[in-house]
């Protein structure tokens, strides 16, 4: 029988709002320990939380982005246990009545796009954070003690839950490249793992393909990297297979994903599930959010990576590898459309901007597209060597595609065939080489001549040339 | 100095003397010192004196769960023995805006849960009329103060009756708000959808002005809004054109002692000579539903709002080692007293995963049929009349062996709370020398009506607030 994974998603993203999601301490970094408290995030006796108006906004932005409707009503609920990264002993979070539910986001793949679901996006407050003293790089394993810093607690927290519609290791890692961007271009996030403004949980199950039923899944915890989650959920799946195939059954767990061991421990199983007795906070009132406002975000909302990803593949026909690396940039995107529209082909001008560009550390937005799409459209009558050093100075303000265009590459067969037969006439061992099959040599024999042209030589008709001498 | 009686004073009167500079604040705040002295070694109303505070106004008496900056707060709980808020409560910034000097911190059931102040980790306060009963509760020290001469006002909170039913058994009046009218900021939290802060006082007078300072709202509470017409003193003497409707569950409930309807009766007679068109209608509902509701609702919140009290950033914290876990337990069953804990059991399991819909989604569903019946017999009618408390103040340890019996002590208060209405206790007589307590309800933010009818019915009635035995 064959496998199906069915992995669902759950990312965490502090929003970089100047204030916390419920007092008006400073969030974000770089404070000595405890320096960014009030008695309301340190939940002192009588105090109350007041929401972020910001946060909400950035959170409906969010959900607007990734196609949400954006519930006319929501509400905020207690989410209750003990710990001390836990102030008030609950955490404010959202429960049965989300700020936005229902979107999807497509993540484009060679069978086209793919529609992955967005179940809901909700709004809470972050925990403190636990430094434990004692143990191994601040684990709570051999730790002696542990002291709490309560900057981050309160920092405003949005959860995004997907649908499980993804089908490969590969899939999810895609999947949260492109939800992490979307997120990052709508300028609401630094989203940055190391920082741990970014965090995710993975649900993976598996099922015979093809059937539509959903088995009893997992929960990877802990991953620190998008590469590491592709390995977890390979391995998760390889597990829950072999379990199935030898009789088996999976058991609900949350397993914590050890990238140096390439193994998921268990951290707690269904039995030791928590009870969070989730109530309405009855300390605030239902938000509320007026249809204008909706509009009013919805209509400031940039373009959506995962649209300018599906334009990519389908409009100018990319590779997925082109497309991917282009729309990791809108600037990039945006000149690439340019230089497009000034002329210069799709595919060409993708792998010009995909690679050489990219690799050149040019800002995108400081180059004249119309300028470069001459350049690109030039790009086999000049030589190469010219061709790199125009693109080079494609940033500077002052550039020009015409000064390099001048020096046009030598395209006439009559000046390039005596340097092309002496060529042959200098390698008679490669001669025979390639008369007896070793077709590959075709390169060798072209790289000579551009040498002996100092580059200038159009590799094409040298090409031609060259094949048409050893046919002979 | 001493020509002051503060016994007789009232709040205006003392505004008074102060704008004709007969007195000075700071005089009369001594006064009241002095009373404090003399008296409250007795009645045990005040947890802590402040012997010299801002303003030069009336001084006031702040309830020990309303947290005062730099000056101990306990909500009457031993885990929060030492703990000295970094911030005033709203309304105590307000009563210092106005002026009015802190004259202390007045004694509680722990965390406002009791009806006798005998749940206090610091000992009963006792009542001013006869020291062997109790002065009700939760605000038992806020009334015994205003009552016994030992504070010209004082604010108390309710959340099922707290403020209300002390009024009653202390013979003084006591205003309940209107949900979302006063600031909870600051207020050490009990059961967050139905703690109200409002003002005791010994006039009606007095609290509506009480009032005007405490309430609107406040931008560091969600839940507070501002209120749709400015707090008037009342002045007519008459109920002419006012609408009094009697509900029959509220009057003739069980437990309701004879003298105490009696009274009750009396003033709703008094209603009519003066003018008030007087109806029955019926809550039928609300007064059977309404106790089992708050006993879901109240404890559930209490349950996750005591949770921050865990010994790790203040107040009591247990000895020894261990585990976070049993730091917890141990600083926890050493800091809660009996009430607290019982009601922390209470909501968590009615909080818990598979009773929420059977007990807390329950009662908020109930809380709505509870609100609309009484929006309904408020359409008819612009002030409904009840007894406060079913009983005269009881005797000291009478009920607290019987938690079920204490509880009933709120059995008329809380239906209206549930409802988030506003409601007014004055003295409307006395039963065995005891004073009886008539509860005015009224439609949200219609404390404007309160104040009217109350003020009407209190100079009519001619009630002495002060103790038989103290004049």
């Amino acid at each position: 029988m064959s496998w199906e994974p069915v992995i669902g998603l759950e990312m965490h993203v502090q929003l970089k709002t100047r204030t916390k999601m419920f007092c008006r301490c400073e969030s974000g970094y770089g404070a000595a320990e405890n320096k960014r408290t009030c008695p309301v995030c340190l939940a002192h006796p009588g105090a109350l939380p007041v929401p972020n108006a910001r946060a909400i906004e950035w959170t409906i932005k969010l959900g607007l982005a990734l196609g949400c409707e954006i519930a006319p009503r929501s509400t905020f609920h207690r989410k209750n246990y003990f710990y001390p990264d836990n102030p008030k002993g609950y955490q404010i979070s959202q429960y049965d009545e989300p700020l936005c539910v229902g979107g999807s986001l497509d993540l484009p793949g060679s069978g086209g796009a793919a529609r992955i679901g967005i179940t809901r996006a909700h709004l809470e407050e972050d925990a403190a954070k636990n430094v434990h003293v004692g143990g191994a790089e601040g684990r709570i394993t051999g730790s002696s003690s542990t002291l709490v810093d309560f900057n981050r607690g309160g920092t405003p927290l949005v959860e995004i839950v997907s649908e499980p519609d993804l089908r490969s290791a590969e899939d999810a890692k895609r999947f949260l490249q492109l939800l992490r961007q979307t997120v990052v271009e709508l300028g609401i996030s630094d989203a940055e793992m190391e920082k741990g403004s970014l965090r995710f949980d993975v649900n993976v199950s598996v099922r015979p393909a093809g059937s539509g039923e959903l088995r009893t899944r997992t929960e990877l915890k802990n991953m620190n990297s998008f590469a590491f989650a592709a390995r977890g959920i390979e391995q998760e799946v390889r597990r829950q297979i072999e379990i199935y195939e030898s009789g088996g059954q999976i058991e609900q767990e949350t397993l914590h994903f050890d990238p140096a061991h390439e193994s998921a421990p268990p951290l707690r199983s269904k039995e030791e599930a928590q009870d969070y007795r989730y109530f309405p906070e009855p300390d605030l009132v239902p938000v509320e959010p007026p249809p204008e406002l909706v509009e009013r975000l919805r209509a400031e909302l940039p373009e959506r990576p995962s649209v300018r990803l599906a334009r990519l593949r389908e409009h100018y026909g990319l590779s997925a590898y082109d497309a991917e690396v282009l729309n990791a940039s809108p600037a990039l995107v945006a000149l690439f459309e340019g230089a497009v529209a000034a002329g210069a082909e799709a595919k060409p001008a993708a792998n010009v901007l995909a690679n050489q560009f990219a690799a050149a550390g040019i800002d995108p937005a400081t180059v004249d597209p119309g300028e470069l799409g001459k350049l690109i459209r030039a790009r086999t009558k000049i030589p190469r060597s010219v061709f790199d050093e125009a693109l080079a100075a494609t940033g500077e303000p002052s550039f020009s595609a015409e000064r390099y265009l001048g020096e046009a590459a030598i395209s006439s067969s009559a000046e390039l065939e005596p340097v092309v037969d002496r060529v042959l006439a200098a390698n008679e061992s490669q001669v025979l080489a390639f008369r007896a099959g070793k077709e590959g040599l075709l390169g060798f024999f072209v790289g000579q001549v551009m040498r002996e042209t100092s580059g200038k030589a159009n590799a094409r008709i040298v090409s031609e040339l060259v094949r048409r001498k050893l046919a002979e | 100095m001493s020509a002051v009686d503060t016994l007789r004073l009232t709040a205006e009167e003392g505004l008074a003397l102060i704008e004709r500079r007969e007195l000075s604040g700071v005089e009369l705040h001594a006064a009241y010192l002095e009373a404090i002295e003399k008296r409250d070694g007795e009645l045990h109303a005040y947890l802590r004196t402040v012997e010299r505070a801002e303003g030069d106004a009336v001084p006031i008496a702040l309830k020990d769960l309303i947290s005062t900056r730099g000056v101990e707060t306990t909500a009457g709980s031993r885990i929060l023995a030492g703990y000295r808020p970094l911030f005033d409560a709203t309304v105590a910034t307000r009563c210092r805006e106005a002026g009015l000097p802190l004259l202390g911190k007045t004694n509680l059931d722990e965390f406002a849960m009791g009806s006798s102040t005998e749940n206090s980790a610091y000992g009963p306060t006792r009542n001013p009329w006869d020291p062997e009963r109790v002065p009700g509760g939760s605000s038992g020290g806020s009334a015994a103060a205003v009552a016994g001469g030992l504070a010209p006002w004082a604010l108390g909170s309710d959340t099922g009756g707290s403020i209300k039913q002390p009024a009653a058994l202390c013979g003084i009046v006591g205003l309940r708000p209107t949900y979302g009218t006063v600031s909870r900021y600051g207020i050490v939290a009990f059961a967050s959808s139905l703690d109200q802060v409002g003002p005791m006082a010994k006039t009606v007078r007095d609290c509506a002005l009480l009032y005007r300072i405490i309430a609107g709202r406040d931008p560091c509470d969600s839940t507070t809004v501002e209120l749709p017409e400015a707090i008037e003193l009342p002045r007519d003497e008459d109920l002419r054109g006012l609408r009094v409707g009697i509900p029959r569950e509220l009057n003739e409930a069980e437990g309701v002692e004879r003298g105490v309807s009696d009274a009750v009766t009396r003033a709703i007679e008094l209603c009519r000579e003066l003018g008030a068109e007087v109806g029955e209608c019926e809550l039928p509902r609300s007064v059977e539903y309404g106790l089992p509701c708050y006993y879901l609702i109240a404890p559930s919140e209490a349950s996750s709002n005591l949770a921050r009290y865990d010994g790790v950033r203040f107040g009591h914290r247990a000895d020894g080692s261990g585990s976070i876990h049993e730091l917890y337990e141990r600083t926890r069953d050493e800091g809660f007293g009996d009430e607290p804990k019982r009601r922390i059991m209470l909501g968590t399991y009615a909080l818990s995963a598979g009773y929420y819909e059977a007990y807390y989604g329950q009662a908020q569903k109930v809380r709505t049929v509870i609100r609309d019946e009484f929006a309904a017999a408020l359409e008819r009618f612009d002030v409904l009349l009840s007894p406060t408390s079913p009983t005269v103040a009881f005797p000291l340890g009478s009920r607290t062996e019987n938690p079920l019996a204490m509880y009933l002590a709120d059995v008329l208060t809380i239906p209206p709370n549930m409802a988030g209405l506003p409601g007014l206790s004055i003295p409307c007589g006395l039963s065995e020398g005891l004073p009886v307590g008539l509860q005015l309800i009224g439609r949200q933010f219609s404390e404007n009506t309160l104040f009217r009818a109350g003020h009407a019915l209190e100079r009519a009635l001619e009630f002495d607030f002060v103790p038989e035995r103290l004049r």
